[in-house]
């Protein structure tokens, strides 16, 4: 075991670490923050997406004791300081982005780490950004169009099947 | 997973002197390593952690070669050697998916020379140099089949030095699950010569078709590649992804294709 301090979603948090475990088991084991979730745990789907340092990090493919100093953000985070929901939640429920909601977590963090870099991006960007996110329910169309008005742009315009 | 320690060295030399004990192992970016860990396929006793080894992150010009950090991640890459080396920059943008690019290393990647790997085809074509905490080694002799490097024991990929070619492109072939290269070719044309490294084609892992080298060599189009006969099938790799007839064929399309995007 090893000690390990990192800063998650702003808070310092202190915990010994075993070598081989996973920042999403730390988080969701030991910090009971089990919004962030496993899909496959083989790097595929992105459900376990968190932010490291800022950036998207697929967090059942990196060990706990390499965030050590690091700043993580998951999506418990996420939500405005009063408790509502952030513009990229609201979107997503605004445009029927979730249905069963296990890929969310994921989508809206690698929406967060897109739009922090690319403020308007294309639906083609958004597509593209989104290779290593999967869901099973929604068929994506609904995602895009939440990330375009998250984004400010006509979620209108984004093209039919 | 079986159970090991994790260390975190903060430079070459104690990243070097950790893998000096038993079964140590580095990791990198861990976006192969660690999917292997949870399959029990590898059991290190220790890994020792690239990541926080800041001096091997880097991307500069040095005159006509660019020189990348061994600790160097696919999105770093990217965004940085966009300007100077387009093809190569194409090439890291593709791997994976952005959280990938986040993690993953050109270090990591060259060691481990999965057969359907990117940059291998890259370091072949153009002729890089891998450097590491050891030696020099020419990439003609640094892979060396499927997995296969001349990499020893402990021994850590510090830099990948590049020639910047005139022209490049990578021209990859998806295979829709994986999104790693049923087939990928990379193009890359110098003054004096052309170079052409397909990657996840042969059994023998990545390789440099020489045949278009030298068609490409005397006539920098497409079109020179249309007589040429493809790799023969039988030496490719047939799985239910690909017969090794589909991947022979594919090396010459792909072929034409970075021929024709090359900037
Ligand atoms: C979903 C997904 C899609 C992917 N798609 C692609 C793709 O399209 N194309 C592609 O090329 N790759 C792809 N990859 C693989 C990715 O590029 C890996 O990042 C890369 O192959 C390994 O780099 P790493 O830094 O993660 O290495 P690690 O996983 O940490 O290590 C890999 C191996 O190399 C050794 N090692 C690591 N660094 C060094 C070093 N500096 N010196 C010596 N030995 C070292 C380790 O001990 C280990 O054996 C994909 C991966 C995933 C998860
Ligand atoms: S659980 Fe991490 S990518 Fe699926
Ligand atoms: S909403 Fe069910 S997996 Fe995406």
């Amino acid at each position: 075991m090893t000690e390990v301090t990192m800063t998650v979603n702003g808070k310092s948090v202190s915990r010994p670490v075993r070598g081989n475990e996973l920042l999403v088991e730390f988080l969701r084991e030991q910090l009971r923050l089990t919004g962030t979730h496993v899909g496959c745990d083989t790097s595929q789907c992105g459900a376990c997406c968190v932010h490291v340092n800022g950036e998207l990090v697929k967090a059942c493919t990196m060990f706990a004791a390499e965030a050590d100093g690091a700043e993580v953000a998951t999506i418990e985070g996420m939500a405005n300081a009063d408790g509502s929901l952030n513009v990229i939640q609201q979107a997503f429920q605004d445009h029927h982005g979730l249905q069963c909601g296990f890929c969310t977590p994921g989508m809206v963090m690698a929406a967060a780490a897109l739009l922090k870099d690319n403020p308007t991006p294309t639906e083609a960007e958004i597509r593209h950004y989104l290779q290593g996110n999967i869901c099973r329910c929604t068929g994506y169309h609904n995602i895009i169009k939440a990330i375009m008005a998250a984004s400010g742009q006509d979620a209108g315009k984004i093209a039919a099947e | 997973m079986y159970s090991f320690d994790i260390e975190r060295p903060k430079s070459v030399a104690d990243a070097v002197a950790a893998l000096g004990a038993d079964e140590a192992q580095p990791i990198a970016g861990g976006q192969t390593l660690i999917p292997t860990l949870k399959q029990r396929l590898a059991s290190p006793s220790k890994l020792v952690a690239l990541s926080g080894i800041e001096e091997m992150k880097y991307v500069r010009r040095d005159g006509d070669t660019l020189v990348i950090g061994g600790g160097t991640t696919h999105g770093t890459i990217a965004r940085e050697t966009a300007e100077h080396f387009p093809g190569l920059a194409g090439l890291a943008a593709r791997i994976g998916d952005p959280a990938v690019r986040n993690r993953g290393t050109i270090g990591g990647s060259i060691a481990n020379n999965d057969p359907s790997a990117c940059y291998p085809s890259a370091a072949l074509a153009c002729g890089a140099t891998i450097v590491t905490d050891k030696r020099e080694i020419a990439a003609d002799d640094y892979f060396q089949g499927m997995f296969m490097t001349a990499l020893e024991e402990g021994e850590i990929v510090t830099e990948i030095r590049f020639p910047i070619p005139e022209k490049s492109a990578y021209m990859k072939f998806e295979q829709i699950a994986s999104r790693f290269p049923l087939v990928g070719v990379f193009v890359a044309k110098f003054a004096d010569k052309v170079g052409v490294g397909v990657t996840g084609a042969s059994n023998d892992g990545v390789f440099r078709w020489s045949e278009a080298e030298q068609a490409l060599g005397s006539n920098f189009a497409a079109d020179a590649v249309s007589g040429l006969t493809a790799p023969d099938a039988s030496d490719m790799i047939s799985d239910l992804h690909g017969t090794g007839a589909y991947r022979a064929h594919l090396v010459g399309v792909m072929t034409k294709r970075a021929v024709a995007a090359a900037s």
